[in-house]
This record gives structure tokens, C-alpha cells and sequence, in this order.
């Protein structure tokens, strides 16, 4: 049944990346405004555009 | 999040009304008056803005919408914005600021569209020093980052005004705070405790099934220091809030919810610690994950705020940032703060004077509607002191300061002892009242089963004090007053109806006195309400025909005097080319319409002009019009033709309101206005109640104060400054508003004008809410019951805590929920019954978000 540890250490990994990805994701604002990317995809792509920076 | 893809957000009212409007901004065009390549203009400003945009590759701004711009009111020119320069000032808006580079979030309240975010964020095109720009949609912001030495500041706020974003710059606005970073903590400790019952829960699965005994002893070992470690970030971190309001109430020694919720979590942990020390199971670490996990999800939906709302503004909100200050040299735009006793300052129409001043010259003539709720402008003579507050109608005037800002009436009045909220509801709310008596019993138990297992098997006693305190751990009670309040505030929400907190729910449903304010809030000044009474015969009709309406009202748009305004708004179809235009401030307008020589004004401008009265004209019943309001006269061609009277018109189904209202609550109107409508008003409120004109603000706060110590719970329903100390002293201070967002007085609800009217059902659903929020707590008891009594007997074991705690939590979540959003339909469907328009309120609130967008997903 020593399989189970093996399973238990990748489902754990598995689940603190996504936690890390979370955490990142909350800490680079990506929870502040859920409104206006909505609206901002209906925008079409303009070539110009200077490419999407993440806040400060 | 709905899975249909948002629909475009519908036009602005005024682009359906008037198809063939100006291409910018859809206002009604003079025929002919501005075109290029095809397409009409309605001023100089909107054609501006296009050839700007066109000339910058931006023009895909009018292929997201329909005429997204907003009228250009003025030519905005960087000079008047040359104090923002200044470091003092600059320093205080700047999030950031290095010699290359500077950030600054602004406030834009004609953000509208879909159009506005884009074209805000290809500023950068429109010039080079403009970096990056981000738009915050619901809260009307755009946060810029710009180089200083290619663009100051003060250019970069002409560069947006002048496509039609002028910055909101108050006063209060340099004072302020960063943003709460409550947000970001509220996520990441769901986050945190939702990654640690998740995993938990996996782990665990086995026991609840007795499927352990395939994985041997180290399993459960395993397992439970698994749970341990997971469960520690959980109950420091994610339910840290709980841990520090628990203490502060301990330390005020009164007993909040808090209390019991951490003595339950504390006593799952340790007793979770001990049985995995003593290798006797996995512990209770998935139940406890899980009730804090819910606890949290709970929180966040009550704790929703509103971006665009703030409920506790003070009078520097009201301020503007900047006042023309006129020097040696001239003239020139100095803040606020750095205003000096002995400055003279230049105030044009529609500005507010910001300090306690000396009328030096000018006819001023001050709207003080807001602070004292006088509805009348009040005229003054050079060297009267004025008091700070009123808003100059009509020309330029020059005032000497007097007083300093922070000294001036208002700030005075601001600042009165009587004027502050010291009484802290949240420690009378219903949830805390149920908790402190539950708090005793549970603790009560917990140590009666302990003594009994004493005596009877001393080893379970331990274990059974603790599983006591484990199950009784008030979650189920936790959940059901945030969740049921909190879908009401959605509910409401939606209706434009926005409570500072969801506790506001609770102290509505007890109130049983009304207090309302006439000027504003009963009664508005717009279209309605302006009626024509001819020179002829003295009597009230709508003689005018339609063309002789279409010149008057299209002379009166010309004017931004609120008499004007008003005029134009009840009059006027379709615009015609005016010649001449001339204003004469504290007196009247005068231009030249088909031919036709037009004058509007007051009696005695008319006069000096020449106008006659016509050959068989017996004057116009001035008595009657002053009763009535305030009056603009007319003539045409050099005869007098006739005279508007303006009334402070009712609100529309204010009388239903009233009467909806006063069957079941003591009413009683309250305004500082004159008493010349008293009648009109004691008709309407019936004989009982008690109506008082003449009320300064500290007289209608004192009015409060005497219904409450009669024992009354009041609501008191008001618009302005004048109201702010009467809003505050009621149970439940409603302040009413044309435009949500806009400034409004402290407040505990603040209701879109156009809602009121569902005053009454509002109050009828407060009632239906606190209901859910009891039946919540009967049925958490009840459930708290059962639990107890199997662990006061020493019974509990994991599955069993497994099974109860969630199924407690859940049925009361659903209950809670459920409840109330049925309430809230009934809400909803009588809505759908009330006019069209009304209906299509609705349709654009879907998609203009309101702060409800937010959701908790």
C-alpha cells in the first residue's frame, strides 16, 4: 500500500501549485477589478498596441 | 457570472432620443451648424474631439458604440489646472512619483461605456509622455502613469478634459488613504482555507467509510499530521479576523459572536492535537477547515462593498480641489489648502465659495439649497459676509476671504460635537444579543457534562467538555444573519437601494417613525412644475403654441442658469439657430429667435429694457407667483407675453408613498424651507403628523433626539448637508441622490431618487429579512441541540462531526439564502409593474455594473 504515500506527494504538489497560483494571482491584482477586463475584451485587437503590462 | 455573452451596453437615454444628434455625443445639433466628413457636431468641443481622435488613429472609439463621447462643455485650457503642479498639491494625488516617471489614479465620472475604457487606455496615442493606462470601470478611475517632463501633470489633466474626462478633484480627494487592502487579505485567506479542507476532506474520505483499515495505523498517522499542518495556516491566518475581534470584544467585556465561534475553533484544534498525539484518529481538522472556509465565504458576501459608494464622507468632499484666486499679476488657480485669510477670489457661476468671505464686488447671488435646504438663492450686497458652502448663480463676483477653510461655517458645522455617530450599533445588533445568552449556555453545558463525567468515567470528561464546545461552535449561527443580510443587500442593491453595512437590514426592520426632508427629497426642481401664466388674462394655461416654446426654449439653453435649465428642459422639441445671445448675470437673457426679439428674465430686468406691458394686458398675478415659487418673466418683440412660475414640483408617487407609509409608521416632514407650502404638505401627510418648516440642521437633529427619547426608532429620509447631523442621530439615515456616486451626506442607505417611491416595500422586505435571520438562528439551535446532547453523553467521534457540522452549515446557508432571495422576488415582480421607463432602467443597470459586480464567485 506504499503506493498511496507516492499518490498522497504528487496529489499535494499538484495541489500547492495551484495554491501558489492563486496566491500569485491575488497579489498581482488580478482580483481588484473584475469588471472592466469584461469590457475590455470587446475592444478588438489593435495591432499598435503596446503589449499588456501587469500593474505596479 | 452569467454564461451569456455580455450585450453591449445600451446607449445613453439621450442617443435614443434624439437619433441624428450630434456623432460625439448624440446632444441635439442646430441644423448645419458643425459638420465634417458627414458627420454633425453639436458644438465646436465634440468636433474637436473627433478630428483629435481621427487625427490619431483612435477612431475605433465610435465603432464600440453609438455617440460614446459626452458633451464638451468648455475649451479647457491647462492654465486653469496650473496648481496641480505645484509639488504640494501634485504630491498629495501622486501614488508615485520619481523624476522619470509618475503615477496617479483618478477619479472620471463620465467613464460610461465600453468606448470610454477603451479610449482611456490608448491615451498613450494621443500624446507621447503618456505611458500606460488602466481603467477601473466600476469605480470610475483610470490609473495613469505618465513622464513628468514630457507631460505635466497639469497638462495631462486639460489632455483629459478636453476629450471629455474631467477629473473629480475635491478637497477630501488630496487627504486621502491608499486603497483598503482588505480585499486582497479576504482572498487569500478563503484561498488558504479552502486549499486546506479540500486536501483534508481527501484525506479523511477513508474513515468516514472505515476504509483505514486496508492502509494500516501509519495511515491515520499520516493523515493526521497532514491535517495538523494544513489546519495551523487555517485558524492563524484565514480566521485571524475572528481571533482579534474575539479579543477586542474580551477586552471591551461584552460578548460578540466572535467569542464563541473562536472558543469552538480553539477547542476542535487542541482536541485534534491530543488524538493525534495519542494516535487515537485523524482529528477534526476537515471540519474545521471546512467551518471556516464558510465562515469566510459568508464574510466576503457581507462584506461586499460598494467601489463607487462612500457613506462617510465629510464636507471636504464637497469642495472643490481649486478656486481662482486673483494676485497682482492677474488671476490664477490656487488649491484649496493653501487659500489664505485675506485672499481675494474670483467665483463664476456654479461655484461653491470655500471659506467664510466678504462680498468685494458682483451681484451674488448664493444657492445655499444644500447646506440649509432653502431652495431660493439668496441675493447679496458688496461687503455682506457670506457663509462658505453656497454655490454662486449668475455672474462673476469677487469675495475677500474672511475665515479660513478649516474654520468656516461649514467645516463648523461639520465638526459640531452633535454632528458626530458615536453610537456603535454593532453591539446592539440581533446576532450579538442571541450570542451573548448563547455564549453562557454553551459554556454552562460544556462544564455540567464535565462535573457529571467526573464522577461517573474521569477520562471522558476531558472529551466531552471539548466536544461540547466543538459542536456548540455557533457556525450554522455565523452563517445565517451575514448570509441573509447580505442577499438582501444584493437584492437591494440591484434596485439602487445601497446599505452601508448589512446590519442596516436589521435596525430598518424596527423602525417606526419616518422623518422626511421636503426640499430634495420630496420635492425636486427639474421640468415638471415650470407652468406658463399669460400676460393676457392672468390665467394659468399653456397658451404658448408650440413654435413660440421651441424660441424660448431654445434662447434658455443657452444658459446655465437653473431657471434656465429648467425652461429650456419643459419647452423645448427642437432647437433653433439663436442670434445675439446675451446674458446679463442677476438679470436675465436676451437674444433673437425667427426674427423674433426674445427677453427672459426677472420683472425688474424686463423694465429696464424697456418691455411694456401689452395694450390690453392687465399684469400677471405676481402674488400668485410668488406663493408659488420663483417666476421668469417673458417678452416678445418689446411686449411682455407672459411669466413662468416655477414650483418645487412632488417627486412623482410621493403622495402613494405617503400613503403607504402612514398606516403603519408616525410620519413627520421636516425642511428648512419657508412654510409657504405648509398646507399644501399637511394635506398630503394627513392631520396627525408633525410638520416643521424653518429648521435649521441643528434643530432637525435636535428633533430626532426628542423622538428617541420617547422611546422611537427613527428613519430619517434627507438630501443635503443640511440633513447630514439628522442622518446621522436616526436609527437608519436614508440620504437621497440623483446620481449614485455623486457626493452624498453620512449616511447608513443611500437611494437613487427614482427609488423612492419603493420606500415602503423596502421597509416591508427589512421586516421579511430579519425574519429569515431569525428563523436561521432557531434552526442552527436546534441542530446545536442534537449535537450537544450526543456529545454532552461522550459520543462524538469524527464521522459523526463529519456529517453534522456541514450539514448544519449548509441547510441553514440554503435556508438564509433562499429565503430571502424569495423575498427579494416579491420585490422584483412588483418593480416589473411600474412604468416602462422605468423598465428600462433596469436593462441598462444590468450592464452598467453596478457595484454588485462584484461578485463573491
Amino acid at each position: 500500500m506504499s503506493v498511496v504515500i507516492i499518490l498522497i506527494v504528487a496529489s499535494l504538489a499538484v495541489a500547492l501549485l495551484f495554491l501558489a497560483g492563486f496566491v500569485w494571482a491575488v497579489r498581482s491584482g488580478q482580483y481588484e477589478d473584475t469588471v472592466t477586463p469584461s469590457l475590455r475584451v470587446l475592444a478588438e485587437d489593435d495591432k499598435n498596441k503596446i503589449s499588456e503590462t501587469k500593474p505596479n | 457570472m452569467s454564461s451569456q455573452p455580455p450585450k453591449l451596453p445600451a446607449a445613453p437615454a439621450h442617443a435614443q432620443k434624439l437619433a441624428g444628434g450630434c456623432f460625439h455625443c448624440a446632444e441635439p445639433c442646430s441644423a448645419g451648424a458643425f459638420v465634417l466628413d458627414g458627420k454633425s457636431f453639436c458644438c465646436f468641443g465634440c468636433q474637436t474631439v473627433f478630428s483629435l481622435l481621427r487625427e490619431n488613429g483612435l477612431e475605433q472609439f465610435y465603432q464600440l458604440q453609438a455617440a460614446p463621447g459626452t458633451r464638451i462643455r468648455a475649451a479647457s485650457a491647462a492654465a486653469k489646472w496650473a496648481f496641480l503642479d505645484d509639488p504640494a498639491v501634485s504630491e498629495k494625488l501622486f501614488d508615485y512619483a520619481d523624476r522619470t516617471q509618475a503615477k496617479v489614479t483618478l477619479h472620471l465620472p463620465t467613464i460610461h461605456c465600453v468606448a470610454c475604457v477603451w479610449l482611456l487606455e490608448n491615451l498613450f496615442k494621443l500624446h507621447p509622455g503618456v505611458g500606460h493606462s488602466q481603467v477601473n470601470f466600476s469605480r470610475r478611475e483610470a490609473a495613469i502613469t505618465f513622464a513628468p517632463v514630457k507631460i505635466k501633470f497639469s497638462e495631462l489633466v486639460a489632455l483629459l478634459t478636453s476629450i471629455g474626462y474631467e477629473p473629480e478633484l475635491t478637497f477630501g480627494e488630496t487627504e486621502k488613504t491608499g486603497p483598503s487592502p482588505w480585499r486582497k487579505k479576504a482572498w487569500l485567506q478563503i484561498g488558504v482555507a479552502g486549499f486546506a479542507f479540500g486536501n483534508i476532506m481527501i484525506m479523511s474520505l477513508p474513515f468516514y467509510f472505515g476504509l483505514d483499515s486496508f492502509n494500516g495505523p501509519w495511515f491515520k498517522a499520516v493523515a493526521g499530521w497532514l491535517g495538523l499542518a494544513f489546519a495551523l495556516p487555517v485558524v492563524t491566518f484565514s480566521a485571524g479576523d475572528f481571533w482579534r475581534a474575539a479579543w477586542l470584544s474580551v477586552r471591551q467585556r461584552t460578548i460578540t459572536l466572535e467569542v464563541p465561534i473562536v472558543m469552538g475553533l480553539a477547542a476542535i484544534y487542541l482536541s485534534s492535537v491530543i488524538e493525534v498525539f495519542e494516535q487515537r484518529g485523524p482529528g477534526f481538522c476537515d471540519s474545521l477547515c471546512g467551518l471556516i472556509f464558510f465562515l469566510l465565504c459568508g464574510r466576503l458576501f457581507q462584506k461586499k462593498t460598494y467601489d463607487r459608494l462612500t457613506f462617510d464622507r465629510d464636507y471636504k468632499g464637497f469642495f472643490p480641489l481649486s478656486v481662482v484666486r486673483k494676485n497682482s499679476g492677474g488671476e490664477a488657480s490656487v488649491a484649496i489648502s493653501q487659500l489664505e485669510i485675506g485672499d481675494h477670489l474670483i467665483l463664476r457661476n456654479g461655484e461653491l465659495l470655500p471659506a467664510d468671505a466678504k462680498l468685494v464686488s458682483g451681484e451674488a447671488c448664493l444657492d445655499y439649497s444644500f447646506v440649509t435646504g432653502e431652495s431660493e438663492p439668496v441675493a447679496r450686497a458688496a461687503g455682506d459676509h457670506l457663509y462658505a458652502g453656497g454655490r454662486q448663480v449668475g455672474g462673476a463676483i469677487e469675495v475677500e476671504t474672511v475665515k479660513s477653510v478649516a474654520q468656516s461655517y461649514l467645516a463648523a458645522l461639520w465638526n459640531h460635537e452633535a454632528f458626530r455617530k458615536n453610537s456603535d450599533h454593532n453591539l446592539d445588533s440581533l446576532t450579538n444579543r442571541y450570542s451573548r445568552r448563547f455564549t453562557k449556555l454553551v459554556i454552562g453545558i460544556a462544564l455540567a457534562a464535565a462535573v457529571f463525567w467526573i464522577f461517573k468515567d474521569a477520562t471522558k470528561a476531558l472529551k466531552a467538555f471539548t466536544s461540547v464546545l466543538i459542536v456548540a461552535c455557533p457556525c450554522a449561527l455565523a452563517l445565517a444573519a451575514p448570509l441573509a443580510q447580505g442577499t438582501a443587500q444584493r437584492i437591494l442593491a440591484r434596485l439602487k437601494i445601497f446599505l452601508k453595512n448589512a446590519l442596516v437590514i436589521e435596525r430598518m426592520a424596527v423602525v417606526d417613525t419616518i422623518v422626511l426632508d421636503k426640499t430634495g427629497t420630496l420635492t425636486t426642481a427639474d421640468a415638471r412644475g415650470v407652468e406658463f401664466q399669460n400676460a393676457e388674462c392672468g390665467v394659468r394655461s399653456a397658451e404658448l403654441s408650440a413654435e413660440e416654446m421651441n424660441w424660448i426654449g431654445s434662447l434658455a439653453r443657452h444658459s446655465t442658469h437653473p431657471h434656465s435649465v429648467r425652461i429650456a428642459k419643459a419647452l423645448l422639441f427642437s432647437i433653433l439657430p439663436v442670434t445675439g445671445f446675451k446674458e446679463t448675470p442677476g438679470g436675465g437673457i436676451a437674444g433673437e429667435i425667427a426674427g423674433h426679439k426674445l427677453l427672459l428674465g426677472s420683472r425688474t430686468w424686463l423694465a429696464k429694457q424697456g418691455v411694456t406691458a401689452g395694450k390690453n394686458a392687465s399684469p400677471p398675478k405676481i402674488t400668485d407667483i410668488k406663493n408659488a415659487g420663483s417666476a421668469v418673466f417673458v417678452a416678445m418683440d418689446g411686449k411682455l407675453r407672459g411669466a413662468f412660475a416655477l414650483e418645487n414640483s412632488l417627486r412623482p408617487e410621493v403622495a402613494q408613498l405617503i400613503a403607504q407609509l402612514g398606516g403603519k409608521f408616525e410620519l413627520a416632514l421636516l425642511s428648512g424651507d419657508n412654510e409657504r407650502e405648509s398646507a399644501r404638505f399637511q394635506k398630503l401627510f394627513g392631520a396627525r403628523a408633525v410638520l416643521k418648516f424653518n429648521q435649521s440642521p441643528s434643530d432637525k437633529l435636535n428633533f430626532i433626539r426628542e423622538l428617541q427619547s420617547r422611546g422611537r426608532k427613527v428613519m430619517m429620509v434627507g438630501d443635503g448637508l443640511n440633513d447630514a447631523g439628522a442622518l446621522k442621530q436616526a436609527e437608519v439615515g436614508v440620504a437621497i441622490v440623483e446620481q449614485i456616486g455623486i457626493f452624498s451626506p453620512a449616511s447608513d442607505v443611500i437611494l437613487d431618487a427614482a427609488e423612492l417611491p419603493r420606500l415602503a416595500r423596502v421597509l416591508a422586505f427589512s421586516r421579511g429579512a430579519a425574519r429569515v435571520v431569525r428563523a436561521g438562528f432557531v434552526i442552527s439551535a436546534l441542530y446545536n441541540l442534537v449535537g450537544v446532547s450526543i456529545a454532552a453523553a461522550g459520543l462524538l467521534s469524527p464521522i459523526v462531526c463529519a456529517i453534522l457540522m456541514p450539514l448544519s452549515s449548509v441547510t441553514v446557508v440554503a435556508i438564509s439564502c433562499g429565503a430571502t432571495a424569495w423575498l427579494g422576488r416579491k420585490l422584483q415582480v412588483e418593480k416589473l409593474q411600474v412604468a416602462a421607463p422605468v423598465r428600462l432602467n433596469i436593462q441598462y443597470s444590468t450592464f452598467n455594473p453596478q457595484p454588485i459586480a462584484k461578485e463573491a464567485a
